[in-house]
């Protein structure tokens, strides 16, 4: 009953968010007449969060099988991405279509019937080893290492990490039964209002380059001021949560913390490519991954700080 | 019906697969007659190409290939006779044969699509070189547009040999129209339609 209720006032609370978000960028594309591209951007970027938090609350309704299939597909799209760029041959073929039809449900499946001891290591140890043996046997041996380097880095980033958000109900904590939906509420919240804070400190405020070579357009002021407020965001939504407002503060700045790290180590990746973006997937936003990033370094942190200290 | 269907389900799952974008970089999906020549590397070519057409313009699009290959497999021989009403070329046939089944299809109205480098293409070249069919073809019916488009990945998705495709994003680009000259040699326009391919292909190709 508590979990019902928790849940409604926290998507009003959204709601109540997008609401105003929508009205001032209406009103700013009023008042600059629609030919600001931050203005474009801004709107494109607070449409997009109204088919996110759609999808999510849609998901939310249909419990925990919504939320895996959801994150499933998450999974789907950004490995999807991810590999398109890479520099794979013919001969890592069966490889990928391994990773895409085996790898991936079977990552999910495991986490559905709550198998703990398999899949925290299925993708790091079993694909990590078997992949390389299936290409190896194709006998093309040209930029091996870096081949399968690739193909694994995606696994991890784009499945393993991205299925440690649902995999936070399979945590099972006294006193917090039947309410595990909401650590996924708090992980995906936080972390998301960070990169939106960040954005908004960024533009108001920046000064300083903070990572001139890897992302030119984040700042120390932006860093600072996101980190902290979405922190502190993160402390006022701590009734939602089995942490005390304190500790809701402090996992909220370690996540917070690896979101912007991920955000950086992503940009590396994207450089080194050569692109601006992972894809085209949503208006404002660019690919799945570039929504993702951040999400993607915190879930496996935040779902192993709350298992060691909170699950018996 | 069953065609109907197939020509629904076939474009849908094309998307699904490689969330397929069209750049229509040097014109726009009019219903103009055209032929569309493309880079060759995979079965899904035409199928990619036939998806980033509006509907309206797919029906008036027929493919060209080789006609043993659509003869291989009942399915095969339903989707190209049915559904994709593909120009069958009988394969070691004259090409005298080849370019009337084409110039009779661009007769009656409807639009082609053609790989001028005449295979798909396995090796590590971008394009191999082209054929001279595509110069006889502008030769014959100079007043047509001839449109070239780049397919990016498609050889990654599906490439020769394999038969089980794998999700990965693929970009469409149309290029601008050409035609040929009345005094253009077959040289000379085979490479300029090479080249106007080749300028569509994105850089960072590694």
């Amino acid at each position: 009953m508590i979990a019902r209720e928790h849940t409604l006032a926290l998507f009003a609370g959204i709601l109540g968010l997008l609401v105003v978000a929508s009205l001032v960028g209406a009103f700013l594309a009023w008042r600059s007449g629609g030919d600001s591209p931050t203005v474009v951007n801004l709107n494109a970027r607070i449409k997009a969060w109204w088919v996110m938090v759609a999808l999510i609350a849609g998901a939310f309704v249909f419990g925990k099988a919504g939320l895996i299939v959801l994150f499933a597909l998450a999974s789907f799209l950004a490995l999807r991405e991810f590999l398109t760029l890479m520099r794979t041959r013919r001969g890592d073929h069966l490889a990928i279509a391994g990773a895409f039809f085996i790898v991936l449900p079977a990552q999910y499946v495991l986490i559905s019937i709550d198998w703990y001891g398999l899949y925290s290591i299925f993708i790091p140890v079993y694909a990590f080893l078997f992949m390389p043996i299936v290409v190896a046997f194709r006998g093309d041996t040209r930029h091996f290492l870096a081949r399968i380097a690739e193909v694994q880095w995606a696994l991890m980033v784009c499945v393993f990490c991205v299925s440690h958000v649902p995999a936070l109900m399979t945590l099972s904590i006294p006193g917090y039964e039947g309410r595990q939906l909401l650590l996924i509420a708090f992980l995906v919240l936080v972390v998301q209002s960070s990169d939106v804070l960040q954005y908004v400190w960024g533009k108001l405020f920046g000064r300083h380059k903070i990572a001139p070579l890897l992302s030119p357009s984040k700042t120390v002021e932006g860093f600072a001021g996101g980190v902290l407020s979405a922190s502190a965001l993160g402390a006022a939504l701590w009734w939602i949560t089995p942490f005390s407002p304190l500790q809701a503060f402090g996992i909220a700045l370690l996540i917070n913390l690896m979101g912007f790290f991920g955000g950086l180590v992503m940009s590396a990746i994207k450089r080194d490519l050569g692109v601006k973006d992972w894809g085209h997937l949503i208006e404002g936003h660019g690919g799945m991954l570039d929504r993702l990033d951040s999400v993607i370094f915190a879930a496996p942190i935040f779902f192993h700080v709350v298992r060691y200290w909170w699950v018996p | 019906m069953i065609e109907r269907l197939a020509a629904t389900a076939i474009p849908v799952f094309a998307r699904l697969v490689t969330g397929v974008r069209t750049n229509w970089l040097g014109c726009k999906p009019e219903p103009v007659q055209r032929v569309y020549f493309a880079n060759h590397a995979s079965h899904g070519d035409f199928v990619l190409i036939w998806t980033s057409l509006p509907p309206a313009l797919r029906a008036a699009t027929r493919p060209v290939a080789g006609a043993d290959y659509w003869q291989k497999s009942a399915v095969r021989r339903f989707i190209g006779e049915r559904v994709f009403r593909a120009v069958a070329i009988p394969r070691g046939g004259d090409a005298q044969q080849a370019m009337e089944l084409m110039c009779d299809a661009l007769d009656r109205g409807d639009s082609l699509i053609v790989f001028p480098e005449g295979t798909r293409n396995a090796t590590d070249e971008r394009l191999l070189p082209f054929r001279s069919g595509l110069y006889w073809l502008a030769r014959a019916r100079p007043q047509i547009e001839y449109v070239p488009v780049w397919i990016a990945n498609i050889s990654r998705v599906l490439p020769k040999g394999e038969i089980l495709p794998i999700p990965l994003l693929c970009t469409l680009t149309f290029g601008a129209p050409l035609k040929i000259d009345e005094a253009e040699e077959k040289s000379a326009f085979i490479e300029r339609a090479r080249n106007a391919l080749l300028a569509l292909a994105p850089e960072c190709a590694r």
